[in-house]
């Protein structure tokens, strides 16, 4: 039986000590009209070597292509002990490290990664992580509206530069609490908001949101931005990307006194494309707003006889203690990609991120250079990028996109839909990922099918 | 030590890092950072060996025996983890068109087919991330519900969610992230709803309940078919919290028993790793009426082609609560393990899950150790209550706990359900063998003569593990979640 060491002596012998004749038995108390007559859709199982064989057709099908596509997801190599360490069992198989004593070493791993989110973030403090970058936008629109006391507001300031895919998920989980968001529009040459189209009385409001690089990849005037936000009492909620931080400002240093709550998509830092999850949210802020912060925290402190120890701390916060006046239902962490993470960016170090993000950023600028010079598509927006650009295409971009796939490439990310007013636009990504070659590939094949 | 204690300015690990990277020039200044992050600088080996040593600082089920109740800490097969991480589906950005993701879009098809199949349910939607945002995607559904009816005018005065008094602090945060006030539900003596107590809560303001069944307290909700009557008479909908359908896998569909929207644990019931705290996956799946409501995106099939639904297609949909489909690595782990169970080996986990837990129970109170409910049988998990050590050798739950890691097996769940007092919630799962039953059996008839001899030894426990008992008042009181260069 899969899974199941029972032998068929074992069973007699429990049954009897248990006082029943069969399993069945056990099941008595369950009334019988509800008792299920079988399954019908699951199919009969499989051997180890058979789901094998399935599997690989599976991913088979999907496989080898190159990606030119982010937008939230972003393909970096990840150094070979990450994952070989990760799923060791004692990590992979462990639960919440509730017994702190029998839990040290995930405990200690989340309070190193703490510190180094806390660090690469320029904020006090980290917590051990949350979901994914939306829903760690959502919560962090949550926390904003309990930590600002000078603002009774549940409006948000939200720039159209956001991932849409955020806005979507915070506005589908913050609604319920009656919060609003207010969109800011966004300059068409710069692809950015611009300081001064913000409004002169924009009546009370508890956070902006500042995204950097924003969705298009442009970088944002953060620090004018930060500044105006406080100037109107408001919080600043910064969401990044962390490969980026080793060689942007951090949103701790953004305009006079850094932005008050920071998140973001954690997935960059070791985590692989995997079809868009298992990803984590990152969480940082000032330490005042500490116990408005959701998620697990770990807190160093000692044991009996004095000796160094990690635990969970300030559990009052959270939904198993205070139900429901908890500061957010969550309960798991992504714990596994956060032990991913804190390895990758052990191995790498900050010389590696710098140079993962400097690889990045100029292997995107190269590709957009060659795709300029075969005439067919030109660079939208005018301000300085990240490791993206919005690219606007002679051809329509879903043709453009069906005739690349069958090629093998995925050519980009077709935004516009949510961006109608742009266009026949893609945004591209050139991760250090790609060579030269790769980078020439590209260009070659929109040159011959725009042709 | 910690690793920012290894580590030394100017150490590179050039393998792991792009080469011959030339430096930026075309950001301006102020867009740049001009510190160096405190992240470590130390040598891929220096690395690999401290993450291995904090590895063996864990319990894990790989190498102890977890029976942490309403958890369901059974064995995650290698093979999920291997064939989960195949390059094909490791290197798949979640923005791939349908024409590039047929053989990942077709294993989370059929996933859906299989938990529709196993729960009773008509549609499923594999997208939320956690059981908490599987509740709150439940949550939202009912309040959308209600918000259409009356040809759309809504139903505002549905404005309370019942929680039994018994269920996971999840459930009434849950509601309260949704806007709905919490009304508790008081539990009899044998474990079941308080039916009375139902009757009078519900009314004109109910918007549904949320009900853990078998429930938190290890016993099946006999009732429940009366509980869904009443409920639905009085206008409110069902909502079934997954975390106990290891229990009843194959042999109960939540489906028949009346609920309108439940939330599966893919890492419970389905095996994929608890990681040290997540990631998890908290499907939904609902009744006919709630099916325009599901979160998207969602995996169809038209023709033999599996195409990806979004909330472009489905208007009412309460939308998407992650930024892609949820955490696809983990359905992939438990579509493999459904699989490789196959229809005969989902019944058989409800059947030795619950024979683990019959058998311990007994054997428990054959050594004198008292049950939280006597009269009942096991579900998948049982109680026992250590009140009696508590008052009489002043050694409590958390002292036993403490102690039964020194024996080599990781502590139950303790002091939850909140209802009794000083409570051991054991599940031992159905991948225990009965050796590893019987051994922790006999740790706890080994504490108890200990509490009788030594309490002292007991409270001071664990003794053999990387800490002693940490003190959690110094933790909360003096923060310090990050570390500082001296």
């Amino acid at each position: 039986m899969p899974f199941i060491p029972h032998t068929e002596e074992d069973v007699k012998s429990m049954l009897a000590a248990i006082g029943v004749e069969s399993i069945e038995n056990l099941f008595d108390e369950i009334p019988a009209e509800l008792r299920a007559e079988g399954l019908t859709k699951v199919p009969d199982g499989v051997s180890e070597m058979e789901i094998s064989r399935i599997m690989s057709e599976h991913a088979e099908k999907d496989s080898r292509v190159l990606c030119f596509a982010g937008a939230g997801a972003y393909e970096h190599h990840i150094p070979a002990a990450v994952w070989e360490i990760t799923t060791r069992g004692e990590f992979y198989s462990a639960y919440t490290p509730y017994q702190a004593e029998a839990s040290q070493g995930t405990l200690q791993l989340l309070y190193e990664y703490q510190t180094m989110m806390a660090s690469l973030t320029g904020m006090d403090i980290s917590n051990a992580s949350l979901y994914d970058g939306a829903s760690a936008l959502a919560e962090a629109v949550l926390m904003a509206i309990r930590a600002n006391r000078k603002s009774k507001s549940k409006r948000i300031l939200m720039p159209r530069t956001v991932n849409p895919k955020y806005r979507k998920v915070a506005h589908n989980i913050c609604k319920g609490q009656g919060i609003t968001f207010e969109e800011l529009n966004f300059d068409m040459q710069g692809g950015h908001i611009r300081p001064d189209s913000l409004p002169k009385d924009p009546g009370d409001f508890a956070a902006l949101v500042i995204p950097q690089p924003n969705y298009f990849g442009v970088l944002e005037d953060i620090d004018a931005l930060t500044n105006w936000a406080h100037e109107h009492k408001a919080l600043v909620i910064a969401v990044v990307n962390p490969t980026s931080l080793a060689m942007l400002k951090a949103p701790g240093n953004w305009g006079e006194i850094g932005a008050d709550i920071t998140c973001g998509e954690g997935q960059p830092l070791g985590a692989p494309l995997s079809s868009g999850g298992p990803y984590f949210g990152f969480m940082a802020c000032r330490d005042t707003y500490v116990r408005q912060m959701p998620g697990r925290i770990i807190g160093r402190t000692v044991d009996l006889d004095g000796k160094e120890g990690f635990t969970l701390t300030l559990q009052a916060r959270e939904q198993h203690i205070r139900r429901s006046k908890a500061t957010s239902n969550i309960c798991t962490n992504q714990g596994l990609l956060v032990t991913a993470a804190t390895i990758y960016m052990t191995l790498v170090g900050p010389d590696g991120l710098t140079k993962v993000a400097q690889a990045s950023h100029n292997n995107t600028e190269n590709l957009v250079k060659k795709l300029e010079a075969t005439g067919k598509t030109t660079r939208l927006f005018n301000r300085p990028v990240f490791h993206e650009s919005v690219m606007k295409f002679d051809l329509a971009t879903d043709q453009l996109m069906q005739e690349m796939s069958e090629r093998k490439v995925l050519a980009g990310v077709d935004i516009s839909d949510d961006y109608p007013e742009l266009g026949n636009v893609m945004l591209v990504c050139a991760t250090e990922t790609k060579t030269d070659t790769d980078l020439q590939m590209y260009a070659d094949l929109v040159a011959e099918i725009t042709g | 030590m910690l690793i920012f204690e290894q580590s030394k300015s100017g150490r590179v690990n050039t393998a792991q890092q792009p080469a011959n990277v030339a430096s930026v020039s075309d950001i301006p200044n102020e867009f740049l950072r001009n510190d160096k992050p405190l992240l470590p600088e130390v040598s891929e080996m220096q690395a690999v060996r401290h993450y291995t040593k904090l590895s063996t600082k864990n319990f894990s089920i790989d190498t102890h025996f977890y029976p942490l109740g309403s958890c369901t800490m059974k064995y995650n097969p290698r093979a999920c983890n291997s064939l989960a991480m195949l390059p094909g589906f490791l290197n798949r950005h979640p923005d791939s068109p349908a024409n590039m993701s047929q053989g990942f879009l077709g294993c989370m098809y059929d996933l859906q087919e299989i938990l529709k199949d196993v729960t009773g349910m008509k549609e499923v939607s594999l997208s939320p991330m956690a059981g908490a945002q599987g509740e709150f995607a439940g949550i939202a559904m009912i309040r959308a519900y209600h918000d259409a009816a009356n040809g759309g005018k809504g139903d505002p005065e549905r404005t309370e969610i019942l929680v039994p008094d018994a269920a996971h602090g999840t459930n009434p945060a849950t509601a309260t992230m949704c806007n709905f006030k919490v009304r508790e539900i008081p539990t009899n003596s044998d474990g079941d709803v308080d039916i009375e107590a139902l009757k009078e809560a519900v009314g004109p303001h109910t918007a549904g309940i949320m009900l853990t069944n078998p429930s938190t307290l290890g016993v099946f909700e006999r009732r429940i078919k009366e509980i869904a009557d009443i409920v639905h008479k009085a206008g409110g909908l069902l909502y079934y919290d997954g975390a106990n359908l290891n229990a009843i896998l194959g042999k109960v569909k939540p489906g028949d028993m009346g609920f309108d929207v439940i939330h599966m644990n893919l890492h419970k019931t389905f095996s994929t790793p608890h990681g040290g705290g997540g990631p998890g996956a908290g499907p939904v799946g609902v009744s006919e009426r709630l099916i325009p409501y599901l979160p998207v995106p969602m995996v169809e099939k038209v023709g033999n082609e599996f195409q990806v639904i979004t909330e472009k297609n489905n208007t009412k949909s309460i939308g998407r609560l992650s930024a892609f489909m949820g955490n696809a690595g983990v359905l992939l782990r438990a579509y493999i393990y459904a699989r490789l169970l196959g229809r005969d080996g989902m019944i058989r986990v409800a059947e030795f899950a619950t024979l683990n837990a019959n058998y311990m129970m007994k054997e428990l109170e054959k050594a004198g150790f008292e049950l939280a409910f006597p009269n009942r049988k096991a579900t998948h998990e049982f109680i026992v209550t250590l009140k009696k050590q508590a008052k009489e050798l002043n050694v409590n739950a958390m002292d036993f706990a403490k102690r039964l890691l020194d024996y080599g097996f990781h502590a139950p769940t303790t002091y939850f359900p909140l209802l009794v007092p000083e409570c051991f919630l054991i599940e031992p799962t159905e991948t225990e063998a009965q050796d590893a039953l019987d051994g922790f059996i006999a740790a706890m008839v080994e504490i108890q003569k200990e509490a009788e001899t030594d309490a002292e030894k007991v409270k001071g426990a664990p003794y053999t593990l990387p800490v002693r008992r940490l003190d959690d008042v110094k933790a909360a009181k003096e923060l310090d979640l990050t570390w500082k260069a001296e």
